[in-house]
């Protein structure tokens, strides 16, 4: 590894220094391919975001695959809900790694104004594990892009070694996560309990 | 004479980088799928559709072959429009030979809906 300090000496000399876990990340960071999916009035934000007001073409995140297979970034936009869920964790196996998760929305995050009904997840962090958490009800495509630039930097400053490396590179990590049954009164399990418990309250 | 035959080589470079330039890249996205990136198939992924449901049933189905009858009368309504349009385009100028032919062609499509007629099909149940 190269010193940081003579690293920008280098860079001042014009002499450019790289590494090839830099090269790599900022490969991966600059062509986030998102999925057509859209579950809510959050969509509706999420394609103005793609259009040319806000462009998100900018970020290399223009490019909305219409098959999970050819998509790295789901972006959970709206409602998510019971009867939904289980078709958004398939989606969510269904996608080639390295994969990321926007929670677009208080619904995707909470549950929502709609937290209190019979018939909706509360946040979809119970099921797939979510990168990035735009608030907002609908969140302004603004909110999207800066959730998209959020993204690109965590996948810039991941490191491809060490116990911090990116789920993909760990052998025998799940890429798959359990697909909720629909159950009697509520979705069978009601959360994977591996990504996601219960808020402990501290008294 | 040597010169020209020699030029048609250029030609058969330009087919061997055409078709490098073609595997070239299908080369080398199978040796990055081969040797680098994460495979990791499952049940989900390995499923057949994407559209988040699960598929149901199998995608052997057979047709009804009573769908012949739709065929015959498509031909008898459909098909004949298409020749029925040129010949009344051209009717002034045609030989008797050619009308005789274009009635014995109309003749056996006519047999046709009779056909059709007489079982019933055109009745609506």
């Amino acid at each position: 590894m190269i010193d940081e300090g003579l690293r920008s000496e280098l860079q001042k000399q014009g002499v450019y220094t790289t590494t090839l876990e830099e090269l790599y990340n900022w490969g991966r960071a600059n062509s986030v391919w998102p999925l057509t999916f859209g579950l809510a009035c959050c969509a509706i934000e999420m394609i103005a975001a793609s259009m040319s007001r806000y462009d998100l073409a900018r970020f290399g995140a223009e490019v909305f695959r219409p098959s999970p297979r050819q998509a790295d970034l789901m972006i959970v936009a709206g409602t998510v809900t019971k009867k939904m869920a289980p078709l958004v964790v398939r989606l969510y196996n269904q996608m080639a790694e390295p994969k990321y998760v926007i929670a677009m929305g208080a619904c995707a995050i909470s549950g929502g104004p709609f937290k209190q009904g019979y018939n909706v997840l509360k946040g979809i962090d119970r099921y797939i594990p979510v990168d990035v958490a735009i608030p907002g009800c609908p969140p302004r495509p603004e909110a999207l892009i800066h959730a998209i630039m959020t993204l690109q930097e965590k996948i810039l400053n991941q490191k491809l070694t060490g116990p911090d490396r990116p789920r993909h590179l760990v052998k025998g990590a799940p890429s798959e996560f359990p697909v909720p049954a629909y159950g009697g009164h509520d979705l069978e399990p009601p959360s994977n309990p591996e990504i996601w418990q219960p808020p402990v309250m501290k008294r | 004479m040597e010169t020209s035959q020699n030029s048609y080589w250029v030609i058969v470079l330009l087919m061997v980088v055409a078709v490098a330039f073609a595997l070239g890249p299908l080369a080398a996205a199978w040796a990055w799928a081969r040797f680098f990136s994460p495979n990791k198939p499952g049940r989900d992924k390995n499923a057949t559709y994407e559209c988040g449901l699960e598929s149901k049933g199998d995608a052997w189905i057979s047709f009804r072959s009573e769908y012949y009858l739709y065929a015959i009368i498509f031909l008898v309504f459909d098909v004949e429009t298409i020749f029925l349009l040129p010949f009344a385009v051209s009717f002034g100028g045609l030989p008797v030979g050619a009308f005789l032919a274009m009635m014995v062609f109309l003749l056996l499509l006519v047999e046709g809906l009779v056909w059709a007629w007489r079982k019933g099909v055109l009745t609506w149940k």
